[in-house]
């Protein structure tokens, strides 16, 4: 790195990995939220969700083509699409945000190589958000965005799957910036009546090779099945949960719904 | 047939040859997935070349498309075509396989290979629903379980096919999000193959999607473009002067170019107006693969607009980008309108309905036709067009062409 990148400058390279890891040696599991950005009154959402105790935001931002997504984020992207969210718009509203934990942005790979990859990572660091989570881009593929992500100053989150190979499984948590995401399940988001066997398994895999912090996510639908993931995981990602209350009760409803998992988190 | 007494050489051809080790053909290819898949796509890629070298294995798939699939296809020229447009015009017939298409052969090819790695379960998604009923048919031979995904808009428009899968035992599943057309259902059947990689083998239909799948899908469809290099050999003495098919996700030109893209025929690959990813020229990420890609200005994927369900896809198979790239083939593109033309002008003139998609390869020659004069023009009649009688129906009304 020839010189110093924006976010170095300021200080902040690393804020993501750093808030998780000091949240995590002081004893407490980690709560993080996901929110589709531009869904309606998706900002007052992330505002109740951190004001609830969230250790960091993940901000969605739509894509026309989630493979990842289950059929409830499916329906608040498409939402958010049709009210005309871009890119851009949801980066801006992202930069209105101050609730004091850091922020990081889940969406498709298309967008970024669209974009190019040291454009992308600088406008996220623009709207304040401090890591990026591609999950059509796996760790095969990840090379030049992981190197352009570092030398911008953004943290690169990878996924870990219960399917990817011991051999692989090192180097993956290695590179991946801020923590590594540890996909709970053979599936796509979306909440699941039990917690998956695999969920376990596989954050303990990863833990067994990363001393970074490992957030179990996908299929996590209830405070108590936040609890057992978090029995092995350091933490867990609420999505689905949080969009599905999003979008029958409104942005306070989501405040309250993190506060019951921070509760059992903290006393479970 | 070339292929069936010298055995497959997926890998002697300079132009159209494997891929490399990650999967690119150029820069275009590679391996877009979920983690969750990433295993998936290496398991797959080391059982088809275990497969593929082995003689057992290529002759069962070579048996089953002859005494099953009705291969070799036969060459057919079109005198009264020819005389009124001025070239020598060849067609391949795909139309007269078992299933009404070329998907028959990767379908068969792609079976065999689930059912060699264990998989009891395949999924596959669909567009005009030829691939879905080959999908649904080897499902039934092979007595496997299958699930088709479908967008809406196409199970309306393609309700035989529909009807066919579900007679077949198939389940289909009409996808609902997005644009509800063939991008939607490839979302879809990802999903499902995400949640059950373990039992179940994806059973892409076309020459695109994450590697193997663009190499493999080929590797299947190289039969038809050997057997119409020998057979325009025996007819014409060599090749033709060009060889042109429609290109959705590129799968039945794949196989016809791949017979001839090492000798001097023009390849010529017709894409829809309405979906012309190749015509457009920007490089995209989406199913799986780097392409060219229609897309708006900030990278939402755009929804393709076809008369044509098969290729009604905003996307193109990574090694037809590559192609393009280097110049060995070119992609124009043709209007609804002009393929309304050429499936009406196909079926008064040679007796043959063709599907819509090959309606798209005859309209670019048509329109070609003066400047190509004396020329010997190769066109694969990718399938036939039954399924596509109820739409057209509607159509030739609207354009005042029903008598
Ligand atoms: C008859 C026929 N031709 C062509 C296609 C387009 O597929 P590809 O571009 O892969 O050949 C389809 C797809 O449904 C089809 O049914």
């Amino acid at each position: 790195m020839s010189e110093a990148s924006p976010a170095d400058r300021a200080g902040t390279f690393g804020a993501l990995e750093t808030h998780l890891r000091a949240r995590r040696d002081s004893g407490a599991k980690l709560l993080v939220p996901y929110v589709t950005g531009g869904y309606q009154g998706w900002q007052r959402a992330v505002e109740a969700a951190a004001a609830a105790g969230a250790d960091a935001i993940e901000i969605g931002v739509p894509f026309s083509d989630p493979v990842m997504d289950g059929p409830v984020i499916q329906q608040a992207s498409t939402a958010a699409l049709a009210d005309g969210a871009t890119p851009a718009s949801v980066l801006e509203e992202a930069r209105e945000l101050d609730t004091g934990v850091p922020h990081a942005v889940m969406t498709y790979y298309n967008l970024c190589h669209h974009q190019g990859h040291e454009r992308f990572a600088s406008a996220l660091l623009d709207a304040g958000v401090c890591a990026a989570i591609l999950p059509d881009l796996p760790y095969v593929e990840a090379g030049p965005w992981l190197e352009a992500a570092a030398e911008t100053g953004l943290e690169a989150i990878l996924l870990a799957a219960p399917t990817t190979p011991e051999h692989r499984l090192a180097d993956l948590c290695g590179a991946s910036r801020g923590f590594v995401y540890a996909v709970g399940l053979l599936g796509v988001t979306g909440e699941r009546t039990a917690l998956a066997r695999t969920a376990t398994q596989i954050a303990a895999r990863c833990l067994a090779v990363t001393d970074r912090p490992v957030l179990t996510g996908v299929g996590i639908g209830s405070p108590s099945q936040a609890v057992e993931a978090c029995e092995v995981s350091d933490g867990v990602i609420i999505g689905s949960a949080v969009v599905r209350t999003l979008m029958s009760d409104g942005p306070e409803a989501v405040g309250e719904l993190v506060a019951s998992y921070r509760t059992a988190l903290d006393h479970g | 047939m070339a292929a069936a007494t010298d055995g497959p050489t997926p890998c002697h051809r300079s132009v159209m040859g494997e891929p490399t080790t990650d999967g690119r053909f150029g820069e275009f290819g590679g391996r877009f997935v979920p983690e969750t898949l990433v295993a998936a796509c290496e398991e797959l890629e080391a059982a088809f070349r275990e497969a593929w070298a082995d003689p057992a294995f290529v002759a069962e798939f070579e048996t089953m498309l002859r005494d099953y699939g009705g291969r070799p296809s036969p060459l057919t020229e079109c005198r009264n075509l020819s005389s009124q447009l001025g070239v020598r015009l060849l067609v391949k017939r795909e139309d007269l396989n078992h299933t009404g298409s070329h998907k028959i052969n990767n379908v068969i090819g792609q079976a065999l290979l689930a059912q060699r790695m264990g998989k009891t379960r395949l999924v596959a998604e669909t567009g005009a629903g030829q691939h879905g009923v080959a999908t649904a048919t080897a499902a039934a031979l092979l007595g496997m379980e299958c699930k088709v995904y479908m967008g809406a808009v196409d199970v309306d428009r393609q309700a035989l096919n529909v009807f066919r899968m579900r007679l077949l035992g198939s389940e289909v599943e009409s996808v609902q999000s997005g644009s509800r057309t063939l991008k939607d259902a490839v979302n879809e059947a990802l999903r499902d193959w995400v949640a059950t990689v373990e039992n179940t083998h994806y059973c892409l239909g076309s020459v695109m999607g994450p590697h193997p799948y663009p190499w493999m899908v080929r590797t299947f469809h190289h039969i038809l473009g050997d057997e119409a290099a020998a057979q325009c050999k025996d007819l014409t003495g060599g090749d033709p002067d060009m060889v042109v098919a429609c290109v959705g996700g590129g799968s039945n030109a794949a196989g016809i170019f791949s017979g001839f893209a090492d000798g001097d025929a023009r390849l010529v690959g017709v894409e829809p107006a309405g979906g012309a990813a190749v015509g457009r020229g920007v490089p995209g990420v989406v199913h799986g693969m780097t392409s060219y890609l229609m897309q708006d200005e900030v990278g939402q994927v755009m929804e393709a607009e076809s008369i044509s369900a098969g290729l009604d896809y905003p996307g193109v198979g990574p090694e037809h980008a590559y192609l393009a790239a280097i110049g060995r083939a070119e992609y124009p593109s043709v209007t609804d309108d002009e393929v309304v033309e050429a499936f009406t002008l196909m079926s008064r003139a040679e007796g043959i309905i063709p599907a819509l998609e090959c309606a798209h390869a005859l309209a670019w020659i048509v329109r070609a036709a003066p400047e190509i004069q004396g020329q010997t023009v190769l066109m694969n009649l990718s399938g036939r067009g039954d399924k596509d009688v109820d739409q057209m129906m509607d159509v030739l009304g609207m354009h005042g062409l029903s008598e």
